[in-house]
């Protein structure tokens, strides 16, 4: 018992040190060349156009029903036309960045665990270091790199449809005059706000694509294995983004405000 | 993945000088966790020879190509490559090292989103600065070589096997590399298409004097790279029966559980007496 706890922690400890080191690899190869300028761009398409429709859906509809469900909430207390600012001060402040993260842990996050594992395992990977490339240069950093660029795009992106969702329901469901509900959504949001609904998305960016890159280049055993490594990168990418959520927040809380 | 191609002139890959080994290995072990690998492997390949290294699944025979290019590194022993060391070699030294090799894998190991021309060119695109239209050139050279250049703008998965390693040929030849490293060339392909394969080892040994380790436990394919010899023939490349004086030149080393059972010539080979050897002949 004691033996495959040790074992267990054993590989746990390893796996953190294997990820860091990954980390400091990178940082160092985005200041050093060569530097793959087209893979970038390839990814900046892939991870950030190529999840528009899902963050701006997602967005949408939890703007819609956050001003829903507070609407009934804040008629207790007379406040039905200040549903404007509880929709942007949560969308911008906290679900924004929670729910891009999580759209593209599940998108961008197992995509780039299969796509890499599926190189292991055909020993591409190999053939790239056997023919003079850098694998970690050549895939790791341009994704990161657009990870960490597009994030936050993308969350302002869903910030934008998540008080659109909320203004259409606050207009024909809770009858609040649509000027009340846009006064409302710039009056509670303060600049400490949107400061902590831009740095979020970055870190929480660079974690998704780093867990993604590091769980996908650590595959082994075939095809079985790469499904394991999509399946474990989209969970650890989801977790990873919840919890860093918690520190980061508590962070910003105290620098900012 | 892109290609990143750049236009400014630059270097090819280097080779060793006349007398310096092209690859030896000293006492070289290796395990992964409990299970031993390579157990005290020792040998040497001259530039523009070939060694043929024999053995079964899991004997240790694709472990010694990765060792020689720098993707794993042994526990004990040393591996030197044009007369330097690179078992302890940091990556980026090592990626120059890879510049004077070429590599085979089995499978092929392809870049599948890329076309074949993109695969081929994939070195000389990437990590040198000749213009576009000279690394085109080259790709087209390659590819015709080995007899697949009207698939240039193909995707790898509309090829078959065969093909798939004759591309893998191709790329790995690219780059003009003094040695080339074959793991399991032949490993699941028909005898025809493997044959085909066997011929175009055997055209680039001879013909453009690269100097090769095969890595096989097919005999047949094995055998054949050992005793036949490609020529120029009134235009023609043709791949016939070596004589004796060329078929010595190809030196085979058989694995056994990590160790070097045997080492020696084609004709050495057939004659041992040693039971594992005459079995694994049979």
């Amino acid at each position: 018992m004691l033996h495959f706890v040790g074992n267990g922690l054993k590989q746990a400890v390893l796996e953190v040190q294997e990820y860091v080191r990954l980390q400091i690899t990178v940082v160092r190869a985005i200041f050093s060349r060569p530097f793959y300028m087209r893979d970038l761009i390839e990814q900046l398409d892939q991870i950030g156009i190529g999840s528009l429709t899902v963050v701006t859906l997602a967005g949408f509809f939890t703007g819609a029903v956050l001003a829903l469900q507070s609407g009934i909430t804040l008629d207790q207390f007379g406040a039905r036309p200040f549903v404007g600012r509880l929709v942007s001060a949560s969308m911008v402040k906290e679900l924004g960045p929670v729910l891009t993260g999580l759209m593209l842990a599940g998108r961008v996050g197992s995509g780039i665990a299969a796509e890499l594992g599926s190189m292991v395992v055909t020993d591409q990977i190999n053939a790239l270091r056997a023919l003079g490339t850098d694998p970690v240069r050549k895939l790791v950093v341009p994704r990161v790199l657009a990870g960490v660029i597009m994030t936050p795009i993308l969350t302002i992106i869903a910030d934008t449809f998540g008080i659109i969702g909320g203004w259409i329901i606050a207009v024909f469901q809770l009858r609040v005059a649509s000027s009340i509900y846009w006064t409302s959504v710039t009056d509670g949001l303060y600049l400490q706000d949107v400061w902590m609904g831009l740095i979020k998305p970055f870190v929480l960016g660079f974690a998704i694509v780093t867990i993604g890159c590091h769980v996908g280049l650590r595959t082994s055993g075939g095809t079985q294995g790469v499904g394991r490594s999509t399946t474990y990168a989209v969970v650890a990418a989801s977790v990873a983004v919840i919890a860093v959520d918690l520190f980061i927040t508590q962070l910003l809380v105290n620098l900012l405000y | 993945m892109a290609l990143n191609p750049t236009t400014q002139p630059g270097p090819a890959g280097g080779a060793a000088a006349a007398d310096t080994p092209a690859v030896e290995l000293r006492h070289v072990s290796l395990a992964f966790d409990d299970k031993v690998v390579l157990r005290d492997v020792s040998f040497t390949l001259l530039p523009g020879h070939t060694k043929l290294i024999l053995g079964a699944s899991g004997s240790g025979k694709s472990t010694i190509l990765k060792l020689i290019l720098g993707l794993l590194r042994p526990d004990a022993g040393e591996v030197y490559v044009g007369g330097e060391r690179v078992d302890q070699m940091e990556e980026r030294d090592l990626l120059r090292v890879r510049g004077g090799l070429g590599m085979v894998f089995q499978e092929g190991a392809l870049f599948d989103s890329l076309t074949v021309g993109e695969n081929v060119g994939f070195k000389l695109y990437e990590e040198t600065h000749r213009p576009l239209g000279e690394i085109r050139a080259r790709v087209e050279e390659v590819l015709g070589f080995v007899r697949l250049g009207e698939f240039i703008d193909r995707q790898p998965s509309e090829l078959s096997g065969g093909q798939r390693r004759r591309v893998a040929i191709a790329r790995a030849l690219a780059s003009k590399p003094g040695i080339l490293l074959y793991d399991e060339a032949t490993t699941g392909l028909d005898p025809i298409t493997a044959i085909t394969v066997d011929e175009e080892i055997v055209k680039l040994r001879d013909l453009e004097e690269v100097g090769s380790i095969v890595v096989t436990h097919q005999l047949r394919d094995a055998f054949f790279v050992a005793t036949h010899e490609a020529r120029r023939a009134g235009g023609r490349i043709e791949v016939a029966p070596a004589d004796a004086a060329k078929a010595d030149e190809a030196e085979f080393i058989m694995l056994k559980e990590g160790l070097v059972a045997f080492e020696g010539n084609a004709a050495e080979l057939r004659a041992s007496t040693d039971s594992y050897i005459r079995t694994f002949l049979s």
